[in-house]
């Protein structure tokens, strides 16, 4: 093997999820010293991280932690640069479809008469991924140093993290359906292991066993479309199956099992769309996402944008000349699969956006405006617009990583101030250390000291009502605190709200709704029915994140905790590697949306897009030419509304939240303005109590009835029954053995003096009397007999 | 009759009842350690032997290998005939890869302490790895029986003296409910021992296969019918098919670790072997009439098990319900008759014994250390043993079906197995997967009552760490997870040529039976 190795494409992309997993595996096996930690002590790991309050922890070696840190980072950058490698090599080729389809394979496993092979792939899709998801979690990893550093856990974390990321790129670079799968499910399996990261928390290992569920019902039901496509087409091979228009033909022309009426692709797309449904967390499998800020935020990010969730509906756009077969969504024919994708997709767009409104928490407003952006994309694969949708998975991944990653910075900032007001309202020393974020010198000393009143500490924390960080109305003025936090959160709230022409949102978002609105003026449903509801929930869209921004950072402090946020000096290291992920992020939430502006759009078209729309003429390339995406010509009107919804969006915003800023104890204003809707939309449509009452608990109820009464009453109780029928028969036959037995020696003699006794009344020696007993005998057989032939006879 | 030389699969066969007389003659009191570490050493020898066996199997020759046979009672065909093809060698395999882990793990159990015997309890050991291969590689029906009722000897007494506190109970069941069913089996082969003049198995498929020996099917009533309900009854019991299960619970909870290891690993796999070897090759037009039949019971034990076990508060019995749970799949996958369900099926049988040895093992530890099953009585043990938390997710993992580890290849080639049947088809398909995802609710509610949460309670805060003999438990346990979940070939390529030759049985009979009960047949 020579040097040509590492520039030939066709193998490179087999190392991208190598460095990763290899990291996962070092850290695994290297690092398990650990030192136990007791509550009392718990400032020797930062004191007051709020995951831990109170408890005996282990803690991770020094040494430990820096490997960890080290190798986990090195393993992403090691993924990110053959990543850079490979986007080079392949944006050296001219795609036409089918054709320069990097990759290969090695067999796996064989079944009877077929083989399974495993293998890789690069096409045009796969090379927009794989500027993506390297770059957003090499940003997540560096974020991490910093956010993780006063963890116990920290080695644990980037173990879990490097495996987590290792599976998103297995999944991207994956040939086949079967492989695809698998990263799917490990990452849904680090999506548990990371959202119960803190798993003493009852919160944390309940919504890491919700995410788990929800997604492991959807998967199994994309599980049994993968085994259903397999049993027709013999193959999971993307080249075989997407790049092959025959198959593509014969799919749409099998009928379906079980329901009538449909094709085998319409119903594996079916099946396929509700294994996305749930990993991207559309209606109505959506309740695991918002519970899944549990974990650390970094993990948020990673789920959010670049891992997870994008998965969901990577899997879709990978599949969808499969989805599309048989039907021409550009001509106003749809089929089952795209019908349900764009319904989902745009009721949940709308759906979750008015939950995003009413939302008080940081995080959770981030998490519900996820949902709804996903439902953007899905709606937009339902109605055919594919570009657009890939447009928008990619610049959504960038401002969305760093919403998350922003409003971790100023709940960190909060949780600072928040112990810092603490140790201070105590005023049992000094700590003015603002720069040293750790505050290890102070808190020993305070710990031998004071142990009395370490537990009058730990009672109140009890009795007093619990202060929450993530509270969007404990915050306000931060932009003084966390300068540099503050304005890469507007860049990325800008661009999540569609802010005209500067920021990325807008070109994708506006191609969604171009798409939409052409298909409206052809007279189409389904393009009507998604215009319509996405143009709203990018107007609220626009609104939330005007709210979030104004109680986030403007106005004044309205609490303790906010009035000493901050992040450190600003060469402390948490401050920068916490803050320089999100610089980052902030250019490409603005210049990503660059690469994919119409040609023909007044201005911007002339300067970004000389010759043709970049990154539609890149992608469009991965579709069969028979579905590839026209150029629908410049118009006024869906433009006009993105601009409108957006603006507006925010203005309203601005004027209820940012005009005259909210004070301490005041009350939202959106509380009086919705009246008891609010409550409703607050609490998210109450789907989380309703799952609880269909399913959570009946499952318990017959589970315990089942095991009870069918399983140890019926199954089990036969058994004993026919025990005791076979006992009750035993003691029976010994009873009468007994009786029997006893009785032989003299019973048997007496049967036979009385038999013998009997027998001779009988033998009178009188023939009339043996006569009639013949007689009698021979009417009794003859009767029988009769009756027997006659029954024979029917 | 050709008489032939010793084959090494007699040399496996009885390494581990050489290591019995061994034991028989040493002194429990003076050689304490002596007898431990010879049970072990003959475990691991028979272990060897079997790897040699699998080193020097050729996988390609669809027919039987290292064939002996010599005739034992040759006025009634009897004789003492083994031999091995793949799905024999893989259950070997498996057989002696659990019974050193067994025997391991029992070094370092407290139930001698009180119940003593240690010499008796590892020699019952030895003679159940002994019977035990003697099921998987006797091709002579007579003999087969008595090693099948063999096995239940052993199981009775390590249940019935270290079991439990109900462990008399248990025991009895165990033994009463399988004798039961075997009885109709006996039945049936004197039948078709009486038929085709011989008990040598080969012998009988071959002859079935080109029509000498003809046992008449036409549907419920025929004689085919009832010879295959005979054999068919014996081994569901031991399966435990759905609903003939209810011995397995009480069994599985009273036995002592090494023996729910065993039980799960081993023993429930004779029955499904049985369908394999037996039912399928011998009675093809019954085993097609009934498929159906069988796999709705499969499909009923699947969401059932998984059902019940998510009632259950006791580790040991979760565990144990998940087993119907499990096997199911497996029913579900050989009846589907063809060579995709077949080989997910066995490979299947592989996987439950590794990971449902796996959990067994684990409820075992945490007994050793507290002495409770209840799952309330634990919670937050990731925190108190960090190693153990993380390689018992592994292994719930794996019984899950989690990608890359051994139970999603089972899994989902059944289910390829079942989506291309021409006897089952999408229904089952369907009901299979809804135990998929039963399975991920009771395993994760099993996870989190134990490991996860805060370490609340006092008795939970100073568990010892895992011994070296249980880590070294462990780790194979590890091993073969990943080794089967990321690289299943060299597994398939075993089984390849021995499971055509079964579905190539079955296969004329495919298109023409007459389902025994229409209705189900039904199903899409």
């Amino acid at each position: 093997m020579s040097a040509d190795f590492l520039y030939d494409p066709n193998f490179l992309p087999w190392l991208i999820p190598v460095g990763p997993l290899l990291g996962f595996l070092i850290i695994v096996l290297a690092t398990n010293r650990s030192r136990w930690v007791p509550a009392t002590n718990r400032h020797e790991y930062g004191g007051h991280h709020p995951a831990y309050d109170g408890m005996s922890v282990p803690v991770v070696a020094p040494a430990s932690r820096v490997l960890s840190v080290i190798v986990g980072l090195g393993g992403v950058t090691f993924a990110f640069v053959i990543s850079l490698l490979v986007v080079l090599r392949v944006s050296q080729v001219d795609f036409v479809f089918g054709e320069h389809v990097f990759g290969s394979t090695a067999e796996w496993m064989s079944t009877g008469i077929t083989n399974f092979n495993m293998g890789v792939m690069v096409d045009p899709l796969t090379t927009i991924m794989l500027i993506m998801v390297p770059l957003a979690v090499v940003c997540i990893f560096i974020y991490s140093i910093g956010y993780m550093a006063h963890d116990p856990r920290q080695a644990r974390f980037f173990a879990m993290i490097s495996l987590f990321a290792g599976a998103m790129l297995t999944l991207v670079v994956a040939n086949n359906l079967l492989l695809l799968f698998i990263g799917w499910e490990i990452m849904g399996l680090c999506s548990y292991l990371l959202i119960g990261f803190w798993f003493e928390k009852e919160v944390a290992y309940k919504a890491a066993v919700k995410a788990f569920m929800t997604t492991r019902v959807a998967d199994v039901i994309m599980l049994l479309g993968i085994a259903y496509l397999y049993s027709i087409t013999g193959t999971l091979n993307f080249r075989d199956i997407l790049y092959n228009t025959e198959v593509l033909e014969t799919l749409a022309n099998t009928p379906a099992i079980l329901i009538g009426g449909m094709s085998a692709s319409g119903l594996i797309g079916i099946f396929l769309i509700t294994g996305t449904i749930g990993k991207s967390a559309q209606f109505p499998l959506h309740v695991w996402l918002p519970d899944a800020m549990e974990g650390p935020t970094p993990v948020s990010a990673m789920i959010h944008a670049a891992a997870m969730v994008s998965a969901g509906v990577y899997a879709i756009l990978r599949m969808y000349p499969l989805l599309e077969a048989g039907s021409h969504p550009h001509a106003g024919e749809f089929n089952s699969p795209l019908l349900l994708m764009a319904i989902v997709g745009g009721f949940t767009a709308l759906f979750s956006a008015t939950i995003a409104v009413a939302q008080n928490d940081v995080k959770k407003v981030l998490a519900f405006s996820t949902i709804s952006q996903l439902g953007f994309m899905m709606a937009a694969l339902g109605i055919g617009a594919y570009i657009a949708a890939a447009f928008h998975l990619i610049t959504h991944a960038f401002f969305k990583a760093l919403l998350f990653m922003a409003s971790g910075s100023v709940i960190h900032a909060m949780e600072h101030g928040e112990h810092h007001t603490h140790e201070h309202a105590h005023g049992e020393h000094d700590d003015e250390d603002e720069d040293d974020h750790a505050h290890d010198h102070a808190a020993e000393a305070h710990h031998d000291g004071h142990a009395e009143h370490h537990e009058e500490h730990h009672d109140e924390a009890h009795s007093a009502p619990h202060f929450d960080p993530q509270d969007m109305l404990n915050m306000g003025g931060l932009n003084k605190r966390i300068p540099v936090t503050f304005y890469t959160f507007v860049i990325g709230g800008l661009s999540l709200a569609g802010f005209p022409l500067l920021t990325a949102g807008f070109w994708s978002k506006d191609e969604i709704l171009a798409d939409a609105w052409l298909g409206t003026t052809e007279g189409f449903g389904p393009h009507a029915f998604v215009f319509l509801m996405l143009a709203i929930a990018a107007f609220l869209t626009a609104f939330y994140t005007a709210r979030q921004l104004c109680l986030t950072f403007l106005g004044e402090p309205r609490s303790e905790a906010a009035k000493h946020a901050g992040l450190g000096g600003p060469t402390n290291i948490v401050s920068i590697t916490m803050q320089l992920p999100l610089i980052i992020l902030a250019v490409f939430a603005i210049v990503a949306g660059f690469v994919g502006v119409p040609p023909d759009f007044p201005i911007f078209g002339a300067i970004f897009s000389p010759e043709h729309n970049n990154f539609k003429h890149f992608v469009n390339e991965a579709l069969p030419p028979a579905i590839q995406a026209g150029a629908p010509a410049f118009n006024w009107f869906p433009v006009g509304i993105s601009f409108l919804v957006a603006l507006g969006g925010l203005g309203l915003g601005y004027l209820m939240y940012g005009r005259k800023p909210l004070k301490a104890g005041e009350a939202d204003p959106l509380v009086k303005m919705l009246g008891p809707m609010h409550n409703v939309l607050k609490n998210r449509y109450y789907f989380d109590e309703l799952y609880e009452i269909i399913f959570v608990k009946p499952a318990q109820a017959t589970a315990r009835v089942v095991s009870e009464f069918v399983d140890r009453g019926i199954i089990d109780g036969t058994l004993h029954t026919i025990a005791f029928v076979f006992r009750w028969t035993g003691d029976l036959l010994k009873m009468l053995n007994l009786w029997l037995i006893d009785g032989f020696g003299d019973g048997v003699p007496r049967l036979i003096g009385w038999t013998g006794l009997q027998i001779r009344r009988i033998q009178t020696g009188r023939v009339q009397q043996y006569l009639l007993l013949v007689a009698a005998a021979a009417v009794i057989i003859g009767l029988a007999f009769v009756v027997s032939a006659g029954a024979a006879a029917n | 009759m050709d008489v032939s030389g010793l084959s090494l699969v007699t040399v496996v066969l009885f390494l581990p009842l050489v290591g019995f007389g061994i034991l028989l003659f040493m002194n429990e009191s003076t050689q304490r350690q002596a007898i431990k570490w010879t049970a072990f050493g003959f475990t691991i020898a028979t272990l060897l032997g079997a790897v040699l066996l699998w080193s020097q199997f050729d996988p390609s020759n669809p027919g039987l290998q290292f064939v002996q046979r010599n005739d034992w009672l040759p006025t009634f065909g009897v004789s003492y005939y083994v031999g091995i093809d793949g799905i024999s060698l893989i259950l070997v395999l498996l057989t002696v890869f659990i019974m050193p882990l067994s025997v391991l793990a029992s070094h370092v159990s407290h139930i001698f302490e009180e119940r003593g015997r240690e010499k008796l309890y590892y020699m019952f050991m030895l003679m159940l790895e002994w019977s035990m291969i003697g099921v998987f590689v006797i091709q002579d029906l007579i003999v087969f029986y008595v090693f099948w009722e063999v096995t239940l000897v052993p199981m009775y007494f390590l249940i019935g003296i270290w079991g439990g506190e109900n462990r008399v109970y248990a025991a009895l069941k165990f033994f009463l409910y399988t004798m039961a069913g075997s009885i109709l089996m006996l039945l049936a082969i004197l039948y078709v021992g009486s038929q085709a003049g011989t008990f040598a198995l080969p012998e009988i498929t071959a002859a079935v296969q080109s029509g000498d020996l003809v046992f008449p099917f036409g549907g419920l009533l025929s004689p085919q019918s009832f010879l295959f309900l005979g054999f068919f009854i014996a081994f569901a019991i031991k399966v435990p098919v759905w609903p003939l299960h209810s011995w397995l619970p009480d069994a599985h909870v009273q036995a002592p670790t090494a023996g729910s290891v065993i039980l799960a690993g081993v023993l429930l796999k004779m029955g499904t072997y049985g369908f394999v070897r037996f039912c399928l090759p011998m009675f093809p037009e019954a085993s097609v009439g009934w498929a159906p039949v069988v796999a709705t019971l499969g499909v009923i034990g699947i969401i059932y098990g998984a059902w019940v076990s998510y009632a259950q508060t006791d580790f040991k019995k979760l565990v144990a319900y998940s087993s119907v749970s499990h096997l199911g799949f497996v029913v579900v996958g050989i009846f589907a008759l063809n060579a995709q369900g077949l080989q997910g099926a066995t490979i299947q049988m592989v996987n439950h014994g590794i990971s449902t040895g796996g959990l067994f093992l684990m409820v075992g530890m945490l007994y050793e250390r507290r002495h409770t099953k209840a799952l309330d009585a634990f919670g937050g043990i990731w925190k108190a043993l960090p190693l153990f938390g993380a390689i018992s997710l592994v292994i719930t993992l794996s019984s899950m079906g989690l990608p890359g580890l051994n139970g999603f290849v089972g899994e989902f080639v059944i289910l390829l197995g079942t989506l291309g049947s021409s006897t089952l088809g999408f229904g089952f398909a369907l009901f299979a997967t809804l135990g998929v995802i039963l399975a991920a609710v009771y395993l994760l509610y099993m996870f989190q009552k134990i490991y996860l949460g805060e370490l609340d309670k006092e008795e939970n805060k100073n568990l010892p760490p895992l011994a070296w003999q249980e880590i070294a438990v462990l780790v194979p346990v590890l091993v073969l997870i990943f080794w089967i979940g990321v690289q299943p070939a060299v597994w398939f390529n075993m089984l390849d040529a021995s499971t055509s030759t079964v579905v190539a049985a079955v296969n004329p009979f495919l298109q023409q039976v007459a389902h025994i009960v229409p209705a189900v047949a039904m199903l899409p």
